[in-house]
């Protein structure tokens, strides 16, 4: 898996200072996550509020800096890049926003919005290549052409994610991170936003990391997911295997928790009790200690490092199992 | 927000007859700036002793002052003043507070020492402010727009440095620096536009607020030199006559609360059109 990897993350370590009543605090968001996506493959990375799942993505795209840890883009390493290097990365890796209505400026065009990569590195040669790169974006989205003129409060929030996608694929990337892209979307649209994300990965040979907190999403989307669980990777195999066999007592409740057609054939015994505990006071052992039902004492004080577990490139991190 | 509608602007003045009047007085100032020359009956500063100090009349309107001038003249002539004060104040603002407040939002550490020293000069009362600074620099016009528009440079600073702290933490700015824009990009693309409505608003309560301080600094012969007919000069230069004549404070102070009170009333309307709680109410979309 790591002879083709696109994108390899190792080790990363990203953390928040946070002041809280007069005391500063340090959140550890991302606690030593490694991760490799390979060549035109789907990622999905999925987890609850908070686990740091949308950090991973803003440190691949240079929003947050990680305190340790590697990213590398074919092979080059990103984090401190600069110049000439740093520019084609950026192009090359491009981000989709969760909340469609937050990340289009209400001041600037729709063509204005999905041209912005390509204008601020200086890609467009002429004003009517410009143009008809937009006008053929557009329409790669399934959205007229005649929207590149429009204003974002004309578009409804199906439109917006569209734009979000035309963003990020002008000047075509290699690899597109779509955090939580249908989240906020109405679960009709969702379908239609989905299938849309799929044909382009198709069609364009993108490589996706996909974001989320619904293994529904995932399931439908991804070849392989990797599970985060308080900033770290507890479990990472092939969706089928994650879905039809979970390890990680954690993955069990995720999976338990899809909804499923026929409720006699939910996983029972695996749902969870209680929440996550506070990222202020991270416990010393396992970080699901607390909710889990195979909890043993070993658990309390040892934290479980990610392991090899049967074929395909699975792992899990848990004494347990 | 859409920018093919003229009409969109109005609607909140349709709306409010009382806003519309402001904007009525507003033009009519404007237009008595412009023309000053065509519409002012008599010279502003032509001296006749054998009419001094008459009653408004069928021939001298507002009256006549202690050297025999029309103050109706005068009263026309002063708008300039006026609206010179006015609008430089409000370019000294935003010229100095747009700056400020950006660069502070957007470098932190820069930020810190300029807004404590911001947070110094708001201290001051705008009015002691400006006394101190004419003091300092001496009585002119341009030395009066400067001292009056020290005080409201703070303001805007403020309002600056909050939008754009605001709108830097954006989505949008996100996924622009996430495609690599540079500084110079998102204060240009994203944020300058963003602030472009609510500078609007806050532009006419400076210019309202500045005449209030022109006036209070030519009453106190601090602000244009007296020779030259304004507002606060022709309060100043009468303010003996009170009794004997009051038709002289009457209108140049009457002109002086139309116009700040115009303006008031043009910002209030500007801000009901830009906060988006109440655009609804004027039939547009969020």
């Amino acid at each position: 898996m790591s002879g083709d990897a696109i994108l390899e993350i190792r080790d990363l370590k990203v953390s928040f200072r946070v002041r809280r009543a007069g005391r500063k605090y340090q959140v550890q968001a991302v606690d030593g996550a490694s991760l490799s996506l390979a060549e035109g493959e789907v990622l999905g990375i999925v987890g609850e509020s908070g686990c740091g799942k949308t950090t991973v993505g803003r440190s691949i795209v240079g929003l947050v800096q990680p305190d340790s840890g590697a990213i590398s883009f074919r092979g080059g390493e990103m984090i401190g890049a600069g110049g000439t290097k740093l520019r084609e990365m950026r192009l090359n890796v491009r981000m989709v926003f969760q909340d469609p209505y937050a990340s289009l400026n209400p001041r600037r065009t729709i063509g204005d919005a999905v041209a912005e990569a390509g204008d601020i590195n200086g890609f467009f040669k002429s004003r009517a290549e410009r143009s008809a790169a937009i006008s053929a974006t557009l329409t790669a989205v399934g959205l007229d052409p005649s929207f590149a003129a429009r204003y974002p409060y004309e578009l409804s929030g199906g439109q917006r994610q569209r734009v979000g996608i035309a963003r990020a694929i002008l000047p075509t990337p290699s690899i597109v991170i779509a955090d939580e892209p249908v989240s906020a979307l109405d679960v009709s649209v969702q379908a239609q936003v989905l299938n849309l994300m799929m044909d382009l990965r198709e069609e364009l040979r993108l490589s996706m990391l996909f974001i989320s907190h619904d293994l529904g999403v995932i399931g439908q989307i991804s070849s392989r997911v990797a599970v985060m669980y308080m900033g770290r990777i507890v479990e990472q195999a092939a969706t089928r295997a994650v879905l039809d066999q979970p390890l990680h007592p954690y993955t069990r409740a995720l999976v338990a928790a899809i909804p499923k057609p026929d409720p006699t054939k939910r996983i029972l015994g695996a749902i969870e009790t209680g929440e996550p505990p506070s990222l202020f006071k991270r416990p010393p052992g396992c970080a699901y200690a607390a909710r889990c039902p195979l909890a043993s004492d070993r658990c309390l004080v040892d934290v479980p490092q990610l392991r090899p577990a049967g074929t395909d490139g699975r792992a899990v991190a848990c004494h347990n199992v | 927000m859409r920018h093919d509608g003229a009409i969109l602007w109005l609607k909140p003045f349709v709306a409010r007859p009382i806003a519309l009047a402001g904007l009525g007085i507003l033009l009519a100032t404007v237009l008595a700036a412009a023309f000053a020359h065509w519409l002012a009956p008599y010279d502003p500063y032509a001296i006749d002793p054998m009419i001094r100090l008459t009653p408004p009349n069928a021939a001298h309107w507002f009256g006549t002052d202690q050297f025999g001038r029309d103050t109706l003249s005068r009263v026309i002539q002063s708008a300039r003043m006026a609206l010179l004060i006015g609008s430089g104040v409000v370019v000294f603002a935003l010229a100095t507070g747009v700056p400020i407040g950006v660069l502070s939002a957007l470098f932190p550490r820069l930020g810190h020492v300029l807004m404590r020293m911001v947070d110094v000069l708001m201290a001051f009362p705008a009015l002691l402010l400006a006394l101190g600074l004419i003091v300092i620099l001496g009585p002119s016009v341009a030395n009066a727009i400067l001292a009056i528009g020290v005080g409201y440079m703070t303001t805007t600073t403020r309002i600056v440095y909050g939008l754009t702290l605001r709108l830097r933490a954006e989505t949008y700015v996100e996924a622009s620096r996430s495609m690599g824009a540079g500084t110079l990009w998102l204060i240009g693309k994203h944020i300058l536009p963003n602030l472009v409505s609510p500078l609007l608003v806050q532009a006419s309560f400076v210019f309202a607020f500045a005449q209030l301080g022109a006036a209070s600094l030519d009453f106190l012969g601090l602000g244009a030199p007296p020779e030259i007919p304004s507002w606060g000069n022709m309060l100043a230069e009468s303010r003996t006559f009170i009794t004997r004549a009051p038709w002289l404070l009457f209108f140049p102070g009457m002109m002086i609360v139309a116009t700040a009170f115009s303006l008031n009333l043009v910002g209030d309307a500007l801000r009901d059109r830009l906060d988006p709680r109440f655009r609804q109410v004027f039939g547009e979309k969020g």
